[in-house]
């Protein structure tokens, strides 16, 4: 049996709704905004409602114009690689600094990616990124941490 | 209005401002022109450059690359009859039958032509009506701010969803349920933070956008890579023809051009609409007023039919700007994260903004002929060098996308948790576009969302919490009136279309 996604999508948002409806009711306000015909609750309670009434339909209602995504054309792979690559990306930059890892990352995301040209993959990464990070921190004056450059003198 | 003129003017050509328009329509031509990156892309990439200058630059610097990108798209129409914007698709009907005629260059030649064209008519035509509507816009008030909302909303839902209003609908109140996230500004309390700190301050405006735009375009455009359907048919790009346009093609192009910037103005100035259906309405409208003979051409390289739609959707962006700038209400998804960029540099669009901030207001006027001028001079020679750019390949596209999002987001918090939520972020939008879930409408709420609750804040307590509000004004159920006949006329058009399946 196929299961329709948009329908799965919308029970999930439907879920969701319902969390976020549930969440609303808890927040914490103020004894004397309790009754008072708008506190910091009354805006997303509505919107919990909005968002079950709105999947709720979606999900009751027939769907004729049923997307149908071809997975096997997918490069899932590529993309989930791409994906990690960006999240361990996010997790140095602090740490090791901008140069060094936005130079390692997209060097690394270009041979991914099926590039083997080496010679334009390390001039689109180490001297592009310094070339960016001159004109963001010299020429615009904003601010990059980099501990790595600060570490060998390079950066102030 | 003369000296808001000069005051605009003498902001708008200094050397610097001059310099970003240039920059601008020079970098946004190149986002529009690669398939599937547009406006809103190029936009959100330039939003943390834009907070290094002062607002009427920052400002100048996005309109310049709005219109550049919606050239740009036109350019990948012609070419690849891959359109890098929706606002483009009605250009490919003609623009790629030309290209495969070998008349490439003449067709790209007519787009900047039109766009230009289109582009100046509709500055006049906001030059004179925004003045006029900011002073009509004076008179709103909480319950007419947040009926125009809901009449926003759902027009953009209605007109973005490909006829999928109900994804639409949820994809609004997504954007309204992240845009909840925080401290609630009356009362400080904070909501649906789950105690996490990073998260006291809401989420930001830059962060949505860069990952249900940028980000998430660079991921699909990987994800869909080997889709046999996404593979585009080649013209040459490097022998394009002759850019002339002869005497016959120019009157062809005088009669259309005029009547498709009216049209495509008009549907700009309406919330939501936008390019999209403007272009689609201007190419309609030009194939039943032109004479039977022209009429066959439709479709196989017809010069009406390639300059009405160029002429509308340019005259929809500046049209589009109307209600962004005298009502503080978007009225596409691009103005709408125009709109967040205003309000991170601490200015409220609006009816005070003509009397508050009138440098902005008018510098933003002029800056769209300075960058229309621009646009013409700079991609007219360009054209056969910029073509090929459409070959640079996506092995080296997709990473430069990523670093570009990452480092905006980077730069502006210097937090790994927003590296994550964008992340996150992006790679639900991805599988949401998968399955048709549009992102306009989520950026649009997101952006009116602390707008909206504070008009239904101030209009609740004005009325001791009754939604009488809602019918005390003749403004209000005309507003409330327009919205019930976009969703009747959106439930007709698909019952309609259902009968005729």
């Amino acid at each position: 049996m196929k299961i329709n996604t948009t329908k799965i999508i919308s029970l999930l948002f439907f879920i969701f709704s319902a969390f976020y409806l549930y969440t609303a009711y808890q927040i914490q306000v103020f004894a004397f905004d309790e009754n008072a015909p708008f506190n910091a609750r009354t805006f997303p309670i509505y919107l919990g409602y909005t968002g079950l009434f709105f999947s709720g339909l979606k999900l009751i209602l027939p769907d004729p114009d049923t997307i149908k995504v071809e997975h096997k054309n997918l490069e899932y792979k590529k993309t989930a690689i791409l994906i990690i690559i960006a999240i361990i990306y996010g997790a140095t930059i602090l740490k090791i600094g901008y140069f060094l890892t936005t130079s390692l990352f997209l060097f690394v995301s270009y041979y991914f990616l099926g590039e083997r040209r080496w010679i334009l993959m390390f001039v689109l990464s180490f001297p592009f990124v310094a070339a960016f990070m001159y004109l963001l921190h010299g020429v615009l004056d904003i601010y990059l941490r980099d501990p790595f450059l600060k570490s060998i003198g390079v950066m102030g | 209005m003369i000296e808001g003129i000069l005051i605009g003017l003498t902001t708008a050509l200094t050397f610097q401002n001059i310099f970003m328009v240039m920059i601008g329509c020079f970098f946004g031509t190149i986002i529009g022109m690669l398939p599937g990156l547009g406006p809103m892309t190029a936009i959100a990439l330039m939003i943390p450059i834009t907070y290094g200058f002062d607002p009427a630059t920052g400002l100048i610097l996005m309109a310049g690359v709005y219109y550049g990108a919606v050239f740009g798209g036109s350019t990948s129409s012609i070419l690849l009859n891959a359109p890098g914007v929706p606002g483009t698709v009605a250009t490919s009907f003609d623009g790629y039958p030309m290209a495969q005629q070998g008349k490439a260059g003449k067709a790209l030649a007519i787009a900047a032509w039109s766009s230009f064209a289109g582009g100046t008519l509709s500055a006049i035509y906001l030059l004179f009506m925004a003045p006029s509507l900011s002073k009509v816009s004076l008179s709103f008030r909480s319950p007419d701010y947040f009926a125009l909302m809901i009449l926003g909303l759902t027009a953009i839902a209605a007109f973005s969803s490909k006829g999928q209003f109900l994804k639409a609908m949820m994809m609004v109140v997504l954007g309204l349920m992240l845009a909840s996230v925080g401290q609630d500004s009356l009362s400080d309390i904070t909501r649906f933070t789950f105690n996490n700190m990073n998260l006291t301050d809401g989420i930001s405006f830059v962060l949505v956008v860069m990952a249900t735009f940028a980000m998430s375009e660079a991921l699909t455009i990987i994800l869909k890579r080997n889709d046999p359907t996404a593979a585009a048919k080649q013209v040459s790009l490097t022998e394009l023809g002759s850019i002339k346009i002869n005497k016959e093609e120019r009157t062809k192009m005088y009669k259309t051009i005029p009547r498709s910037s009216v049209i495509g103005f008009l549907i700009g100035v309406l919330p939501g609409a936008g390019a999209t259906i403007a272009s689609f309405l201007a190419y309609g409208m030009e194939r039943n007023l032109v004479k039977d003979e022209e009429k066959q051409k439709f479709g196989k390289g017809s010069i009406n039919g390639l300059s009405a739609p160029e002429t509308a959707n340019n005259a929809a962006c500046s049209g589009s700007f109307v209600p962004m700038l005298t009502l503080g209400i978007p009225g596409s998804g691009t103005t709408a994260v125009m709109l967040g960029a205003l309000l991170g540099f601490g200015i409220q669009p609006g009816p005070r903004l003509y009397m508050t901030n009138p440098e902005i207001f008018w510098s933003v006027i002029m800056s769209m002929y300075v960058g229309m001028v621009i646009l013409l001079i700079l991609n007219l020679p360009l054209i056969p060098y910029i073509a090929r750019i459409l070959a640079v390949p996506k092995n080296y596209l997709i990473p430069l996308i990523l670093f570009f999002s990452i480092t905006g987001i980077y730069v502006m918090s210097f937090n790994n948790f927003d590296i994550y939520l964008m992340i996150g972020i992006a790679v639900v939008a991805t599988f949401l576009r998968l399955y048709d879930f549009p992102m306009p409408p989520l950026i649009l709420a997101f952006v009116l969302g602390g707008l909206m609750e504070e008009n239904l804040r101030r209009s609740l307590l004005l009325s001791n919490g009754s939604w009488e509000f809602l019918w005390d004004r003749t403004l209000t159920v005309c507003i409330l009136a327009t919205t019930i006949l976009i969703v009747l006329w959106h439930i007709y058009k698909t019952l309609t279309k259902k009968k005729l399946n």
